[in-house]
């Protein structure tokens, strides 16, 4: 069987190296297409008219005004009359019109009567005892758990205990294998109990975790010290610049073309196969380009239906939605909240005996699961419990690393309460506990190890509130996390013509990872040939279909199934070209574009009179990545990581403002593909966590139920201005690269709001509970400070 | 052509709000509104100053795109961006926020960075747009393309011809400034990847050259 494995290190000439992003000149230069950039001929333009309550039954639609609008082409309704919305943006009608300006004329001309319903858009803490017991898994709750990567153990466990409301059938198991469920998930929902679900009051909170471990009330009785802390992360949204949205148009009357704006090219055309009434197979999905999705642009969603079903009433031609900035902000993804009251027992060396927390959040009107608290570290005795608040301030999707970032925020955010309650430097906290966070635990010395040199940690740091001068607080703070990143399923055609040129085809998508050159990273590597003599084409069903990029899993399936394919191929090209050399195939190698025998290296050919021996016809072969590590042979990608987030920062104790001054990320992710590319995955997360941490917040307005900051001025991103000095190490080498290439888009991105969130508290000597570490909290968390001093004095 | 002095004499009809948008609304509501759709363009007093007026309806707009002349029929409320990017399918500038707060958008308009979104068509008749199409040379990237390359300076790219855009207006108009001068400059432009550790060593290159 030839060899697979990755090539070891002496024998890498491309992996592991700094190379340049294979696209980025066509970034650059503005030639990248992205969905939002395709105007097809004749094409028609669609907007949605949206709700405008928070929760309200749709009593009548009058569209006949918008459909005598000279210019308007197509109406659909979305959802009808008797209709109840969940959330204010819920989408009612489309249109379809000559142009945009016309499009929103006709929008104007739509007239719905709504019958306003009581709404919730708040995620305050619940009222004591609130909380029905968690009843019968709705589609919903689900479909939820799933796209939030609960985990499948938990999931699994629900299904079995609370069984589910609704009769299984075979679209909804399709439904969530398209959303990622695994094989156990999809069995636990076919077994569940089926409890048809009562009528009546349905609660907006409901408690869906009552877990008892160990013995917490012996080990909080018995503790040297118990710290108490109240953490949390408000709902954020991805604000992904190129919006969601597709163009659709059918090229006959069966068959379907949909330019569309995705993480999932491959999964998209299954889900829309359903609601349009044709199958799959004839459904083409298409994208050169996407402007960002970081976990919301996994679904063919409702306006891309729309957009399809406009199209067929105008007879085919090419419809464009796209959102635009404020509903991409209402209703195109948010990251859950989470919030919690924690309880923390230790001995007086620093060893952690309990954990207690009561924990609530959000995920709009499917409520939501817990987070995993407390996070990585494996406490032994532990009692949780958390309430779910089922809303109206819009869905849930996925969002980078989802549900880390806020246990990472509220665990190690409450371990450093311990520490400071202890007199214990943090960072001797963190070393003391590594017994208990699992098989990473030597990763995480090593990390900590380089972490803390890179930062100064042990110059820098002082105990809290103790580095001020004038109006100025300097402090350090730090977090580790974890991650899966095992490849997803992948299939990956590479062929060699008998002209020396080396064509590629995989359904993938480059999400701005790095996606593209991954692959010919590893294409060149395998034929011995530069990347540049590859040719790539990605973005399309009509490539052998590769999984969605979510879960840091594009790396590991792409580059598993390219290297498959490039060894295949390089096999058959070496049988036939070993005659001409006088050598046996399994004597042939190939490297500097050259192909050359082993033994005597002076018996070649170079690349190009080497594929001339083929014959006139070319050799394909296709490489496959299984989901599932014990069906790949060898398994050349692998699962779990360990990383460190540190941060130093400097809060002005007189106006609130919270600057952070440095960080550093160290991250491991096994076998390193493009060094270059996984730094700046790293750098990018520091950004995004310094924006989460300091500014992003989905506000919602209670006395209308809608957002308040559905736009890029008050929904804050980090800007150039607020980015510090960013030290990114990665570790590789013995020890790492030999694990295979794991991904790398969630892990560091959950370590720097708890970071910095630590820092401050370091810097101005208390907790500011909640994140964003705006100037209002930091200011009344020091004002509550004083006050309990001078009561206190 | 006309005179109209919204002083004496009311229109007999009024344009109707619920068709105009915010950026209609600013244009009209200095001048006043046109009684009856007229195509091309009047001049009527506002504020004792003769102004043109445009449409309502499609007007022919004459625009200078990267030194190639075209002329199109748009109606006045068409942006700059929606004609570049619908009209003449010059997409490098790109639409995130629409109102002028992320500077995705940004092109030249005699040489000054302007953001796209928030100037219509009509007003950049007769000046200079020099979009991010036209950095390049044949096939050689311009300097501070390549910058962005050395140092992986874009991620999705969405917001990368925009802060390219800016970056040249603003090392036009300040050939000799400073790391910390350019970084202030561009700091218009939002990225949601956050490759603005690329961008920063971007910037460290160009002033290197600049210096």
């Amino acid at each position: 069987m030839p060899d697979y494995n990755w090539p070891d290190a002496e024998h890498r000439t491309l992996i592991g190296k700094r190379i340049s992003r294979v696209d980025s000149p066509v970034k650059v230069s503005g030639r990248a297409k992205y969905t939002y950039d395709y105007h097809g001929a004749n094409m028609l333009f669609g907007k949605v008219l949206r709700s405008s309550y928070a929760k309200a039954k749709i009593v009548s639609i009058d569209t006949s005004a918008a459909e005598k609008l000279p210019g308007v082409k197509a109406v659909e309704i979305i959802q009808k009359a008797g209709s109840t919305v969940p959330w204010a943006g819920d989408e009612i009608v489309a249109v379809a019109a000559v142009d945009e300006s016309t499009a929103e004329d006709a929008v104007r001309l739509i007239t719905v009567k709504y019958d306003p319903m009581p709404y919730l858009v708040s995620d305050a803490e619940p009222p004591a005892g609130a909380g029905e017991a968690a009843g019968p898994m709705s589609q919903d709750d689900i479909d939820d758990a799933v796209s939030n990567q609960v985990p499948d153990v938990q999931l699994t466990k629900y299904l079995q205990e609370l069984g589910v409301s609704f009769k299984v059938d075979d679209d909804f198991l399709k439904e969530m294998q398209g959303e990622g469920a695994s094989e156990a998930v999809l069995a636990a929902i076919r077994q569940a109990p089926y409890h048809p679900a009562t009528s009546g009051g349905h609660s907006n909170y409901q408690k869906t975790a009552t877990q008892t471990s160990g013995d917490p009330d012996k080990a909080f009785a018995e503790a040297d010290v118990v710290s108490e802390g109240l953490y949390g992360a408000p709902v954020i949204v991805h604000c992904c610049l190129e919006p969601h949205g597709s163009v659709s148009e059918w090229t006959d009357k069966d068959h379907l073309f949909t330019h569309i704006s995705t993480q999932n090219v491959s999964g998209i055309a299954a889900q829309m196969a359903e609601p349009l009434g044709v199958s799959a197979a004839n459904i083409r999905i298409h994208q050169d380009n996407i402007g960002g999705g970081f976990g919301s642009k996994f679904a063919a969603d409702r306006w891309d239906i729309a957009a399809a079903r406009l199209s067929k009433k105008a007879g085919g031609k090419p419809v464009r939605i796209m959102l635009e900035r404020d509903s991409e902000l209402k209703v195109a993804g948010a990251r859950p909240s989470a919030y919690a009251r924690v309880k923390m027992a230790a001995k007086k060396d620093g060893t952690i005996t309990a954990w207690q927390s009561q924990s609530w959040g959000t995920g709009g009107p499917g409520g939501g699961g817990m987070p995993p608290i407390p996070y990585v570290f494996g406490i032994p005795n532990q009692h949780k419990e958390h309430v779910a608040i089922r809303n109206n301030i819009g869905p849930a999707r996925a969002w980078r690393a989802p549900n880390h970032p806020q246990a990472a925020l509220i665990t190690m955010g409450a371990l450093d309460d311990l520490a400071a309650k202890l007199n214990m430097d943090p960072l001797d906290l963190w070393l003391k506990n590594l017994e208990i966070t699992g098989p990473r635990r030597e990763v995480y010395r090593e990390e900590l190890a380089v972490a803390a040199d890179l930062m100064g940690w042990k110059e820098k740091w002082r105990p809290r509130g103790q580095n001020i001068s004038g109006n100025m607080a300097r402090g350090l703070g730090l977090s580790i996390h974890t991650w899966g990143g095992r490849g997803h399923a992948s299939d990956c055609d590479l062929t060699i013509h008998p002209d020396g040129s080396v064509d590629i085809k995989i359904g993938t998508q480059d999400i701005g990872t790095g996606t593209r050159t991954t692959i010919v990273i590893v294409a060149a590597e395998t034929l011995g040939i530069p990347i540049e003599a590859i040719n790539l084409y990605i973005g399309d069903t009509l490539y052998p279909p590769s999984g969605g990029s979510g879960g840091s899993t594009t790396p590991g399936g792409v580059s598993s199934s390219t290297r498959r394919a490039a060894v295949d191929a390089r096999e058959a090209l070496f049988a036939k070209v070993a005659p001409a050399l006088n050598a046996q195939p399994a004597d042939l190698e190939c490297m500097n574009r050259t192909l050359r025998v082993k033994s005597d290296p002076s018996r070649s050919l170079d690349w190009k009179q080497a594929c001339s021996k083929m014959g006139a016809m070319p050799i394909t072969a296709r490489g496959h990545n299984d989901q599932v590590a014990s069906k790949n042979h060898p398994d050349l990608t692998n699962s779990g990581v360990g990383g460190v987030g540190m941060a130093d920062v400097e809060v002005d104790i007189e106006t609130g403002v919270v600057k952070v001054k440095k960080m550093v990320a160290v991250q491991d992710c096994g076998l390193i593909i493009d060094l270059k590319l996984a730094e700046s995955s790293c750098y990018g997360a520091l950004t995004m966590g310094i924006g989460y941490a300091l500014f992003e917040e989905k506000i919602m307005d209670q006395a209308t139920g809608r957002m308040l900051n559905p736009n890029m001025e008050f929904y804050r991103l980090a800007g150039l201005n607020d980015i510090p000095e960013l030290v990114v190490h990665m570790m590789t080498g013995k020890g790492y690269d030999e694990r295979g290439v794991i991904g790398l888009g969630e892990p560091p991105v959950i370590s720097p709001g708890a970071a910095i969130a630590n820092a401050t508290a370091n810097a101005i000597g208390t907790r500011v509970s909640f994140l964003p570490l705006t100037p209002d909290k930091v200011l009344a968390a020091l004002s509550q400070k004083n006050m309990t001093q001078k009561a206190g004095a | 052509m006309q005179d109209y002095d919204p002083g004496k004499d009311e229109p007999k009809e009024k344009v109707d709000n619920s068709g105009v948008s915010r950026r209609d609304f600013l244009k009209i509501s200095t001048i006043s509104a046109a009684a009856v759709p007229i195509l091309g363009t009047r001049v009527v007093q506002a504020a004792g100053q003769p102004v043109k007026v445009y449409g309502p309806g499609k007007v022919p707009v004459e625009l200078t795109i990267n030194g190639q002349k075209h002329t199109l029929q748009l109606e006045p409320r068409v942006t700059l961006l929606d004609a570049l990017r619908d009209q003449l399918d010059i997409t490098g500038a790109k639409r995130v926020c629409d109102r002028g707060e992320c500077g995705s958008c940004t092109v030249l308009l005699d040489g000054r960075a302007v953001y796209a979104c928030s100037v219509l068509a009509i007003e950049a008749q007769g000046k200079a747009i020099t979009t991010v199409e036209a950095l390049m040379q044949g096939e050689t990237l311009h300097p501070i393309q390549q910058a962005f390359v050395d140092n992986d300076a874009s991620q999705c790219g969405f917001c990368t011809p925009g802060f390219v855009v800016a970056f040249k207006a603003f090392l036009d108009q300040h050939p000799n400034a400073s790391p910390e001068e350019i970084r202030r400059g561009l700091s218009g432009n939002l990225c949601r990847c956050g490759t603005y550790h690329g961008i920063q060593l971007a910037i460290a290159q160009m002033a290197q050259k600049g210096a």
